[in-house]
Formats: C-alpha cells, sequence, structure tokens
C-alpha cells in the first residue's frame, strides 16, 4: 500500500539577493507516494533545486506546507529536523561531493556514523552496499582514482546504506555519458525503491525520464504539468495488447 | 566524526604540512627567542649562583648589581662579625683588572679575591688543580672559557693555544702563575675570571683607599637569613641581601636598564604574529576549500556542534603537532649550542608561556574557521 511520502502544499520560497528578490517558488503543490520514482524537470532557474531543498529539509520555505512522511520539517526543533534527515534522507549530488580524503567505504559509512553507529560496524555496512552497487572491489579507492560513474555508485551507496526512506538526487546523471547514466539510473531504481521509499529526482536529462514513475514539469516557480508515467505505460500496454 | 575530521585534516598533505608549519615556527620563536633571554639574563647573576656557600652578601648601599662593586673599608668586615646571629663573615674582591698575555696582547680579566683562610667564594668546580693550590706563590685558577677563549695565545697555525696549568700571565705589571682551570657558569659580560687570594688581589688590584667589595655571610644554623640580613642593615648601614635576593636587584637592574627584554619582547612578539597569520590563514583556507564537504556533512544531518567540534580537533591536532615540533627544536637547538658561548636556559615555564600562545594561535584559527562552517547553508551542496 503506498503511503504519501512527501505532502506539499502552496510553497513560496524568495531569495534575497540585496537589490532584488528572487521568487524561486511562487505556490508549488506537489504529492509524492512511496514506491514511486519522481523527476522534477524543468529549465535552468525554475525552481527544481530550491523544491527538493525544501523538501530534504535543509531549506526552509517563505509559506505553504512540506510534509515528509507526516513530519512538518519546517516546525520541527533544530534537532529534531538534524536526527529526521539523518535518519530518513539520503543525498546524491550532481558533483557527487564523495569526500576527496576518505576511501569510497568511508565516504559510503558517513550517513551511519552521523546516526552513531560505531565505525567498524558502519564500515562492514557501508561495504555491504558497495559491494551491491558493483564497487566491492574498490572499497578502499580514494574518489580521484575511480571514475564518474564510480563516484556515482559511491554517492548512491552513501545515499543508501542507513535505508532512508526519502532518497533526493540532484542532477545523478549530468556528469555521465549516456550508458553509465543509464546504468546508474537502473542500480537506484533497482536499490532504492521499494514500498516504504519514494525517489526524488532533479533532473535535465530528458534520456532517463523513462525510469520515472511521474515527472513533475517545473517553470518559473510552478509546477506546469504533472505526468504520471505509469498510467501512460499501462495504457500504452493495452494499446499494443489490443 | 573525529576520525573524519582526521582523515580530511590529514588527506591534504599540503595543507596540513602548512600548518603544522606555521604552528612550529610560532612555538620554535616562542621558545627559542626567550631562552637565549632567560639564559642571558641567569648570566647576569652567574657569578652569585656560582659562589653558592653564604647565605647573605653585603655590599655598600648604592650597588646596583653584581657586576656594580662600589667597594667598603676592610672595617665593615669586623662590623659584620659582630652582628648577633652570624656564623661567619669573609671578604670577596671583585673587580676587573687588566691581564697581559705572553705575546704582549691585553685582556681584561675578572680578578676575584677570596678570603685567604678558607677560599670561601672559590669557583664551583675544578678541572684541574685544586681549589688549595691557590695558597701557593702567586697563584691564580683561571675559568675554562677565558683559558681558551680569551687568555689563549696564537699559536703558528694562528689558533689560540689555551692557558695551561703552569703557565704565566701578568696582572697589573704582577706576575701571576696559573695552578689550575676551574668551570664556572659564563657571565654575563663574559670576561675570563680569575681567582686569586684576596692579600694577593690587593696587590693586583690598582692601589685605592677601600678595595673590599662583597662580605660573604653564613647565618648561624637556625637563624633565619633574612632576619640576619634585616639585623646587618639596621646594625651596619650597608646594603645586605640573601642570595636570591641579590639576584633578583642584578635580575631587575639589567630588565630595567638595558635594551634586551625590549628586543626579545619585539622578537617573540613576530614569533607569534606570523605563526599565527601562517597558521590561521592555513587553516582558514583548509576549511574553505572543505567547506562543500562541511555542508555535505551538514545536509547529511550533522549538527553545528559536531562540526564544531571535529575543527576543534583539528585545531588541536595540528596545534599538539606544532608546539611539539617547536619545542622539540628548541631543545635541539639548546643541545647543539650546549658547549658554545650562546646563552640558553629552557625552564618549564617557557613550555607553558608558549603553549599558551601555541593554544591561542590555534583558538584564532578555529574561530575564524567555525564562524564559515556555522554560517555555512546546507543547500549550498545542491549549487553544482
Amino acid at each position: 500500500m503506498a503511503e504519501l511520502a512527501v505532502h506539499c502544499r502552496g510553497l513560496i520560497k524568495t531569495y534575497d539577493t540585496g537589490d532584488q528578490k528572487v521568487v524561486a517558488l511562487r505556490g508549488v503543490n506537489l504529492d509524492i507516494h512511496t514506491g514511486k520514482l519522481m523527476m522534477l524537470v524543468g529549465p535552468s532557474g525554475c525552481g527544481k533545486t530550491t523544491l527538493i531543498s525544501v523538501i530534504a529539509g535543509i531549506l526552509d520555505q517563505d509559506e505553504g506546507i512540506c510534509r515528509v512522511f507526516g513530519e512538518d520539517l519546517l516546525h520541527l526543533k533544530q534537532k529534531d529536523r538534524l536526527r529526521f534527515r539523518a535518519q530518513n534522507i539520503g543525498f546524491v549530488f550532481q558533483a557527487y561531493n564523495l569526500l576527496p580524503t576518505l576511501t569510497a567505504v568511508e565516504n559510503a559509512s558517513i550517513p551511519l556514523i552521523i546516526n552513531g553507529m560505531k565505525r567498524q560496524e558502519a564500515t562492514r555496512r557501508a561495504g555491504d552496499m558497495l559491494e551491491r552497487v558493483g564497487l566491492g572491489q574498490r572499497l578502499s579507492s580514494l574518489p580521484a582514482q575511480l571514475s564518474g560513474g564510480q563516484q556515482q555508485r559511491v554517492a548512491i551507496a552513501r545515499a543508501l546504506v542507513h535505508n532512508p526512506r526519502l532518497i533526493v538526487c540532484d542532477e545523478p546523471t549530468s556528469a555521465l555519458d549516456h550508458e553509465t547514466g543509464h546504468h546508474v539510473m537502473e542500480l537506484l531504481k533497482a536499490i532504492a525503491l521499494d514500498d516504504r521509499k519514494a525517489l526524488v529526482i532533479v533532473t535535465h536529462d530528458a534520456r532517463i525520464f523513462e525510469f520515472a514513475d511521474g515527472i513533475a514539469r517545473m517553470d518559473d516557480g510552478h509546477i506546469t504539468k504533472l505526468e504520471d508515467r505509469q498510467i501512460e505505460h499501462h495504457a500504452a500496454k493495452e494499446t499494443m495488447d489490443a | 566524526m573525529n576520525y573524519i575530521a582526521l582523515k580530511m585534516l590529514m588527506g591534504d598533505r599540503g595543507k596540513y604540512l602548512g600548518i603544522v608549519m606555521g604552528l612550529t615556527f610560532a612555538s620554535l620563536i616562542m621558545t627559542q627567542q626567550p631562552a637565549i633571554f632567560v639564559g642571558l639574563m641567569m648570566r647576569s647573576y652567574s657569578f652569585i649562583t656560582d659562589v653558592g656557600l653564604p647565605d647573605i652578601w653585603v655590599m655598600d648601599p648604592k650597588v646596583q648589581f653584581i657586576d656594580d662593586v662600589k667597594p667598603m673599608q676592610d672595617m665593615e668586615l669586623y662590623r659584620v662579625r659582630g652582628i648577633e646571629g652570624v656564623e661567619w663573615a669573609m671578604p670577596l674582591y671583585k673587580g676587573l683588572i687588566k691581564a697581559r698575555l705572553a705575546n704582549g696582547n691585553f685582556q681584561t680579566c675578572n680578578v676575584i679575591g677570596l678570603d685567604d683562610a678558607t677560599l670561601i667564594g672559590g669557583p664551583p668546580q675544578m678541572l684541574e688543580g685544586r681549589l688549595e693550590d691557590l695558597r701557593r706563590s702567586d697563584a691564580v685558577i683561571i675559568d675554562k672559557a677565558g683559558a681558551v677563549e680569551k687568555l689563549g695565545v696564537p699559536g703558528p697555525d694562528g689558533k689560540p693555544i689555551p692557558l695551561k696549568v703552569g703557565d704565566t700571565l701578568e696582572l697589573n705589571d704582577r706576575r701571576a702563575i696559573v695552578v689550575g682551570i676551574a668551570k664556572t657558569t659564563r657571565t654575563f659580560q663574559s670576561q675570563p675570571v680569575v681567582y686569586t687570594t684576596y692579600t694577593r688581589a690587593m696587590m693586583y688590584a690598582p692601589r685605592e683607599r677601600k678595595l673590599l667589595s662583597f662580605i660573604l655571610v653564613k647565618a648561624k644554623p637556625g637563624e633565619d637569613p633574612k632576619a640576619v640580613t634585616e639585623r646587618i642593615r639596621r646594625s651596619t648601614d650597608l646594603a645586605a641581601y640573601t642570595q636570591a635576593e641579590f639576584q633578583k636587584l642584578t635580575y631587575d637592574y639589567f630588565m630595567e636598564n638595558t635594551g634586551i627584554p625590549i628586543n626579545f619582547g619585539i622578537s617573540v612578539t613576530l614569533g607569534f604574529i606570523v605563526g599565527a597569520a601562517i597558521a590561521g590563514q592555513t587553516f582558514y583556507s583548509f576549511t574553505m576549500e572543505n567547506l562543500r564537504q562541511f555542508g555535505v556533512l551538514k545536509a547529511m544531518g550533522t549538527s553545528n556542534w559536531t562540526l564544531l567540534r571535529m575543527i576543534l580537533l583539528q585545531a588541536t591536532l595540528v596545534g599538539i603537532i606544532g608546539y611539539g615540533l617547536g619545542v622539540g627544536l628548541t631543545s635541539l637547538f639548546g643541545w647543539a649550542m650546549r658547549n658554545t658561548i650562546l646563552a640558553f636556559k629552557f625552564p618549564w615555564e617557557l613550555l607553558v608561556f608558549s603553549g599558551v600562545g601555541v593554544t591561542l594561535i590555534c583558538i584564532f584559527a578555529a574561530l575564524i574557521s567555525i564562524r564559515k562552517v556555522i554560517a555555512l547553508e546546507p543547500a549550498v551542496v545542491f549549487k553544482g
């Protein structure tokens, strides 16, 4: 049974750049259910990154409601919000953002250590997760010794190692070639998504739209179109069958 | 998270070494320069320390420091001997007399005349000969440094041949025979020290009405030297100091009347500022380069308090290593210079002083970095 993972209503966010105000979100409404991979797409500056920052609880909206698994992060105490983020949200970044002086397994173990796990146990579990993403042979490699695709797989392992319920990804394939990007998406969908988890991906990359269960098209701070790809897939299959 | 903090720090070798070097430099300057200063200042009263045995020094009230000799009349010795609580009182002559070397050169020497009977006030350690040999005719004992450096006569190869037992020199046109070589602590002015008897020193010294430089006094067992000192002052109108008081009087004179403290103070302050600038700037730039990584940790749920602890741990580690290396280098410097003319004394107080200095630098470096990390918006991680 799908659960409501993200529930946003009337989100407004304005950046004050000193001499002018830039409205990034102009009343965004969005629901994301567990078991779904939702993509946020749109031109640069349309508010995609601001929206996932608000959803991930690392940016406060000015107005509106954003609940993640029923928790209104804006009104949580700072300490509780940090704990919620540490336990429930996994991050995959465009620039991987791996710590360059830490090995792959050490990078992947960070969320577990943040959650208070002992280093030895965290390293063991991070090693298991790296095995799952196909990097079992590169546990001791530094990020600089890995290819872009391998680094992104380490980032995915890091995002999933603590079994979060919401995974937010910012342009996870933009720095990768088509084939590697495809592999990364297959991997994400295979191991990051189940009935209790939701996946939100911000992307420009039309080549990976096929992996989405839903696409929210954004422009100028609004969601202009919400596509349910599963219904479209279902309709297309029925047409073909007929 | 401590492990992550340390790996972040040590993984960037260049920056890590830069910070450690800055702190090492600061620590080195903050210990080496003061160690030389302390060594130099201790030399100012080293003669008092070397004499050792007496509890009390009696002198003319106008004397400001050990080398500021203002002679007294010999009768003052007998007045002091008559004061209650005095076990014994011995005369000491101290004066600068020119010595004529075998090659005709002159060298000013610090001539010390000891009580003929007891030889109290003699050198702390004899290297050759015996102190009692001073009772022989025209006998003098020379300090080792003086015998080797200042009183040595240039040999055929130009290198000075040290003065040795049996050699002669002239003090104020009178013959003096070296009967011993002693080890003494170098004095502030580094002149050769020539020990002889009080009577013979009177012969070497230019004629003056008064020649008694100091009276060395021992308090009777059970008597408080301070009380005896006070009694001597009241009874004789002379100045009387315990050994520690006289050392302090001499030390204070040099502190107040010479440019030494301010010169060393400037060196130490510059070392502190340069060390703080190098370490602070490098640590700050290290944090700036890792700002994005701190942002990632923040986004993933790391609290500001944890990040602050991480930065403090990094600063503490580089502080301890830099401090250790600096102090180690200073000790090495002191060891390498142990047999040279350089003054060097490294008391534990200097360890505390430089420890406080390095701690302040680390706190400064950490604070400017912590400010940036605390103010960091975790949303920065989503910017490409």
